[in-house]
């Protein structure tokens, strides 16, 4: 059970049960669909833009404790990032989820978002921690498409 | 049907995952293989390898004849009334692609109607789509109820001057509901509208009897069916596959080839271009012969036991509910937890040595059907045990556990 303690933390088990920034917004500046064929996870994403910064951000759908989970915290962290330094977290954090099981992760200049380093125990379970941000990702490009995990 | 002899002959489930007993629990997703099964491979390239229908050399002349005996196997098994009706394919995608292919170029016009049913797999589905696209035909739906079945007078509600084929699964993957086909057969053929029954689901399951159904195709997996991966059967009668065209052109499928004009080659081979899976064929042929020596009622009684039990057992924990609840079911139990998502579920039970699958199981419509994005499913085999029933019950207590 100890690797399972380690993906559903209670940081994460709480983002499930009451997201951040779980709701509509009235006149986005972009908005996304976000959508794990695999799993029927479904999200959309709303964004806020002030010139380049993230003024808000939000999101809703239906989704596994740890998409969801990631998309509440990845809405908190990102909020008043700029563009670039929202696309440098996601490096890291994609960096924290995917790298050797071996190395131990310092989950440094992630803050929250280290409660997912349990994620690279359980590799089919990445994509529902980076859906979020696929999807936020496709909104900041402003890609038409429903960002896919796959 | 002794089950601890049947285990013994599978040695992946002897094997640990997580420290736990491995109990397998997707087998609508794939089967584990017998012995026999993976002895034939092996021996296959060990003592016969080498390319059948050409070749005057022994091994080939040996290749041949144990991939047709293969296909003599499959077509007693379905109840085919000559091995010159049984195709084989990868698979039962590739056997309905094949069906609608056909019909594509040979059949539909602007307008035809193609009818189905809301429970259908992905690959019973697309296929048609595609052959509309090139056709102008168009899809015509049956709806299904809330207890996952399709009620025949919604069916024949449907049948219109226009259908110019029914294609219908005859178990639901997602459900496990098991459709009445006879009755679906019957009301199409007084309206000469031929059927395809997708039954990937039902051949490990239920004895099968293509004549007596009557359906004009029947689509089979060898890997649902506890033989190899990546090869598979359709049942056509001999009158439906005279008439539609070859689907793929190359070796082996012609009886002369000029740059004018080329002869196709007889049935069945008129559809097998390129060199066949023959390993795989002659491991399908040991596979179906191993199920019919255990028996197809005895499998059937087992595992509706085994249905019964887990129905019991599941509807047993607070906050589960099972999605699909017909009165005629296969054994497999799809169900939500709560609030629990299904991809969560799976992972638990993962680290207890539990194999389930969870999503939309390549029936999204079914999905949509009850509003929801997923399920958790587990489906049984003829190895599974009360005891593994159990063991479900009480990892999915420690689901709820974990949150709460």
């Amino acid at each position: 059970m100890n690797d399972l303690r380690d993906l559903y933390q209670e940081v994460i088990l709480d983002h499930n049960k009451s997201p951040h920034n779980y709701r509509e917004m009235a006149h986005p500046s972009r908005m996304a669909l976000g959508h794990n064929p695999l799993c029927g996870d479904r999200l959309r994403l709303y964004v806020a833009l002030e010139g380049d910064r993230i003024a808000d951000v939000t999101f809703q759908g239906s989704g596994c404790a740890i998409s969801k989970a990631s998309a509440s915290l990845m809405t908190d962290a990102v909020k008043g990032k700029t563009l670039a330094e929202a696309e440098a977290l996601y490096g890291k954090f994609h960096d924290l989820l995917t790298g050797p099981p071996d190395v131990k992760v310092t989950g440094e200049g992630l803050g929250k978002l280290a409660v997912f380093s349990g994620v690279r125990e359980f590799p089919a379970r990445v994509k529902c921690a980076t859906l979020a941000w696929h999807t936020l990702e496709s909104a900041i490009k402003n890609v038409p498409e429903v960002a896919k995990t796959e | 049907m002794n089950v601890e002899k049947i285990r013994e002959q599978f040695p992946i489930l002897a094997q640990k995952v997580h420290g736990q007993r491995l109990v397998y629990l997707d087998n609508a997703n794939t089967t584990q293989k017998p012995r026999a099964v993976i002895d034939a491979d092996r021996k296959y390239y060990e003592e016969t390898n080498a390319n059948i229908h050409r070749g005057t050399h022994f091994l080939s002349e040996k290749a041949t004849a144990e991939y047709e005996d293969a296909r003599a196997k499959v077509a007693r098994f379905l109840g085919a009334r000559a091995s010159r009706e049984v195709v084989f394919t990868r698979g039962t995608t590739e056997a309905i692609n094949l069906v609608a292919a056909g019909f594509a170029q040979s059949v539909l016009k602007e307008g035809d109607e193609i009818l189905l049913t809301g429970l259908e797999h992905h690959s019973n589905i697309v296929p048609w789509q595609l052959a509309c696209g090139r056709t102008g035909a168009k899809l015509v739906v049956v709806p299904i109820t809330d207890s996952g079945e399709v009620p025949v007078e919604e069916f024949e509600k449907r049948l219109t001057p226009r259908t110019k084929i029914a294609a219908v699964s005859h178990v639901s993957n997602a459900l496990g509901t098991i459709n009445p086909v006879e009755e679906f057969i019957r009301l199409a053929h007084a309206r000469s509208v031929p059927v395809l029954v997708d039954g990937a689901q039902a051949a490990p399951h239920l004895p099968i009897d293509v004549a007596a159904l009557g359906c004009d195709f029947y689509a089979v997996s060898g890997h649902k069916m506890y033989g190899p991966t990546g090869i598979g059967a359709l049942y056509g009668t001999e009158a439906w596959l005279e008439k539609l065209p070859p689907y793929q052109g190359g070796g082996d499928m012609i009886s002369s080839v000029t740059f004018e004009k080329t002869t196709y080659n007889e049935l069945p081979w008129k559809f097998e271009a390129g060199t066949a899976n023959i390993a795989g064929g002659i491991g399908f042929g040991v596979a179906v012969d191993w199920l019919s020596a255990v028996g197809l009622p005895a499998v059937a009684a087992h595992e509706h036991t085994l249905l019964v039990r887990a129905t019991e057992a599941l509807s047993a924990i607070e906050g589960l509910r099972i999605v699909g609840t017909a009165p005629r079911k296969a054994a497999v139990v799809s169900f939500l937890l709560g609030d629990v998502h299904p991809h969560d579920i799976g992972t638990i039970l993962d680290r207890e040595g539990i194999a389930i699958r969870t999503g939309q199981h390549c029936a999204q419509p079914v999905m949509d059907h009850y509003g929801i994005g997923a399920t958790a499913r587990a489906s049984f085999g003829v190895y599974n045990t009360e005891e593994e029933v159990n063991v479900l019950a009480a990892a999915l207590k420690k689901v709820q556990e974990v949150f709460g």
